[in-house]
């Protein structure tokens, strides 16, 4: 069984339909990446995954490990396993980032019926990710994402996702307002969480995020259909001819078909 | 839907987890109001004449005030017209003898009451640290710790009875703060309070406990008049803390208060409030408690501090003020305040501050929260005289929306009258975002986790200033205040 298994889904904002029938198969222990241009529908597909609710789907399913996550509340989908890393963090006034950290470590762990770790517990779960991420100390007694640089926000999302350590990860344009130097501690977050039970999606418009997260496949969405499926190679030929040299390709391909 | 719809369509299922009745048998007076009714509550009370009075003057002066234009009517509030003659002014369980002497002489389901509301008063159970005034309709039905604290000579007791024992104390400071003249609600308090508690700490003492008054509404058509009376001698310190719930019914009830603080030479009072009161229907807002509060702190002596901090979420109307008179040189104000207006409910609270002495300073931070159809008032008052060189203030005052239907309004007054002061005021105004709850509903957190995380992180520099106990309460009854909000 897939991990996750999307079929022919539809899905609608504010009665704009943006999902046209997107499919897409992602197996445990593997990395995707989907691409395409501003409006294709990239960042929807996450937030349809994340279960956010003025997402409407109007057709098709999804199934993770199975189960059906359509029917599931976005605590419930964040509890079995789906994690988004934002493409803008929010900002939480007066909540220490430590102190939400446990607390939704906790929440996770409550729903699969572990036992809750206290504040001292809590201390080296977070200690070993902080030094994978590269962060100090004042990076945890600091109010969520309040006054955190671009980069900041991004390694929270990554320290975030390390600690809930979710079956499948997806980063949304993580790569945005990202330097060169946040870019590579975030990719090194990533591929510290790679592993043969996790799957990971990334969401992004350029190719650069690929050459230090790479993908098993990559997948060319355009106007809320995946028009162009391939191994990492795809990501440099998109570079190249840009979106609407591959889509014209496919749908040439199409037709010939 | 998007969330806010949602959260304004779930906003009926909070629920009010005191509204309890406890059956007793009262002692009460006929409803209305007159000389009669005065003097049937100094007589039940055994006063000393002075205190008669008193209240006699008080009550000629309310009459007055009743003719002109009965109510303040500036405070942003809505509310049917209250009728004086249509409330109980006494109320007390039987057997009442002129004051509690054991706790063997308290009626067993008073005691129960107590203890369902959280503070076993028996000797076994208490909380430890904390000495409880508990105040049951009109009168004080026990006072735990009072020999002890008698020891290093401090007072805590019933007013009604430092009446009786410490008549010159009462003489000297009764209304030397907020006059029986001060407002409408003021004068109807002086003339028909029934107790509350007494709080003496004297020279160079540091009370080494919390002092804390329950008060507790239960008769059915009577109003609660309590009177708070608390000194600190020089040198002194004083934690005090207030609680109050009531039954769930369907007729307003009036609560009208009156607090007094009086801090001396380097003397401290720090005074906590947790006002949870009954706050009306849900659904059709009908019933709740009216809160007409008066409160207000003199810092007579030169590096006093008088500090308030409450959380409001109980409560049909809150009418609320809790002030300091800095008059003496050095003296601190401090006035740091959570106002949650839920379903129907209406809160207009804030503070003044009157900068009198030299270098005195003051620091408000006033947090308004508004769900459901709440209203919630911040007025504040900032007022330097002539005579306060060096006066200083910070006003940090933000309001919080939860839901599109609820209101958050602001009155800030601000008067200089010396040109070295310095006053700063900041505020704002935020909306709880579907995307804040998104994100951390995106963690695993549940809904109704996810926004009473938001409330608390908005909450937490007034959280901060209550003692521990206290803090773990307020942060609990915001979450409860706030069930099913969000759906």
């Amino acid at each position: 069984m897939s991990l996750l298994e999307i079929r022919n889904l539809h899905a609608k904002v504010e009665n704009h339909e943006i999902l046209k029938g997107l499919s897409l198969t992602v197996n445990a222990g593997e990395v995707h990446s989907i691409m395409g241009p501003n409006g294709s529908g990239k960042s929807t597909l996450a937030q349809v995954l994340a279960r956010r609710e003025n997402y409407l789907v109007t057709e098709g399913e999804v199934l993770l490990d199975g189960k059906d996550l359509l029917a599931m509340k976005p605590e419930d989908a964040a509890c079995e396993g789906v994690f988004m890393a934002f493409q803008y963090p929010i900002e939480i006034a007066g909540i220490s980032n430590v102190y939400f950290l446990r607390a939704a470590l906790n929440a996770i762990r409550k729903y699969h019926g572990k036992k809750e770790l206290d504040a001292m517990d809590f201390i080296p779960f977070y200690k070993e990710k902080m030094k994978l991420l590269e962060v100090d100390e004042s990076f945890m007694t600091r109010s969520v994402n309040e006054g955190f640089s671009g980069g900041e926000k991004k390694r929270n999302e990554i320290l975030q996702m390390a600690l809930l350590e979710p079956k499948l990860a997806i980063l949304d344009e993580t790569d945005s307002g990202l330097d060169i130097d946040a870019m590579r501690i975030v990719a090194n977050g990533v591929n510290a969480m790679r592993s043969p039970d996790r799957a990971i999606i990334v969401i992004t418009h350029y190719q650069r995020l690929l050459d230090y997260i790479v993908p098993d496949f990559v997948h060319v969405l355009v106007d809320g259909r995946i028009v162009k499926s391939g191994g990492k190679e795809l990501a440099l030929t998109l570079e190249e001819q840009g979106y609407v040299g591959v889509e014209a390709e496919a749908s040439a391909t199409a037709v010939a078909v | 839907m998007s969330t806010d719809t949602k959260i304004i369509d779930s906003l009926v299922e909070g629920e009010y987890k005191w509204g309890f009745v406890t059956e007793v048998e009262s002692d009460s007076a006929p409803k209305g109001l007159n000389e009669e009714t005065i003097r049937l509550i100094s007589t039940k009370k055994n006063e000393p004449e002075f205190m008669l009075q008193w209240r006699l003057k008080a009550f000629r002066h309310w009459l007055k005030l009743e003719k002109q234009e009965a109510e303040p009517k500036w405070a942003n509030i809505k509310y049917d017209a209250i009728d004086y003659q249509d409330i109980i002014y006494y109320s007390a369980p039987k057997p009442k003898k002129a004051g509690p002497k054991s706790l063997d002489e308290v009626d067993p389901e008073i005691l129960l009451a107590y203890e369902k509301l959280g503070l076993p008063l028996n000797e076994q159970k208490r909380l430890a640290g904390v000495a409880v005034d508990a105040v049951f309709d009109s009168v004080s039905v026990a006072t735990t710790f009072q020999a002890k604290l008698a020891e290093i000579g401090i007072i805590f007791c019933p007013f009604t009875e430092a009446a009786q024992r410490y008549p010159e104390l009462v003489k000297k400071y009764l209304g030397s703060v907020v006059p029986y003249s001060d407002n409408f609600f003021a004068a109807l308090n002086a003339a028909v309070f029934t107790d509350g508690s007494f709080v003496y700490v004297p020279k160079g003492v540091r009370c080494p406990m919390e002092l804390m008054t329950y008060f507790r509404i239960n008769a059915a058509d009577s109003g609660q008049f309590e009177r708070t009376l608390i000194i600190a001698d020089e040198d002194s310190y004083v934690s005090y803390l207030e609680g109050c719930t009531a039954p769930t019914r369907d007729k307003n009830q009036l609560h009208a208060a009156v607090v007094e603080l009086v801090a001396h030479d380097n003397a401290e009072i720090k005074y906590s409030t947790v006002q949870n009161w009954y706050p009306g229907d849900p659904v059709t807002g009908k019933g709740g408690i009216y809160n007409f509060v008066t409160k207000r702190g003199k810092c007579e002596g030169v590096n006093s501090k008088i500090s308030w901090t409450q959380v409001e979420t109980g409560a049909a109307i809150t009418w609320k003020y809790p002030s300091v008179i800095l008059q003496g040189d050095n003296s601190v104000g401090e006035f740091y305040s959570v106002a949650l207006s839920n379903h129907w409910q209406q809160a207009d609270t804030g503070t003044k501050m009157i900068h009198i002495g030299k270098n005195t300073r003051s620091t408000i931070i006033a947090k308004g929260i508004s769900a459901g159809h709440g209203q919630n008032t911040y007025r504040g008052g900032v007022k330097v005289l002539k005579s306060a060189v060096g006066a200083r203030n910070y006003t940090q005052c933000d309001s919080l929306l939860v839901g599109d239907k609820c209101g958050a309004h602001t009155f800030p007054y601000i008067e200089a009258k010396n040109s070295t002061a310095r006053i700063e005021h900041e505020a704002s105004t935020s909306k709880v975002g579907d995307d804040q709850i998104f994100y951390l509903q995106q963690r695993g957190l549940p809904k109704e986790d996810a926004l009473s995380m938001i409330i608390n992180g908005f909450c937490k520099q007034v959280f901060r200033k209550l003692p521990m106990e206290f803090a773990v309460e307020a942060q609990k009854l915001l979450s409860v205040s706030l069930e099913g909000s969000v759906g």
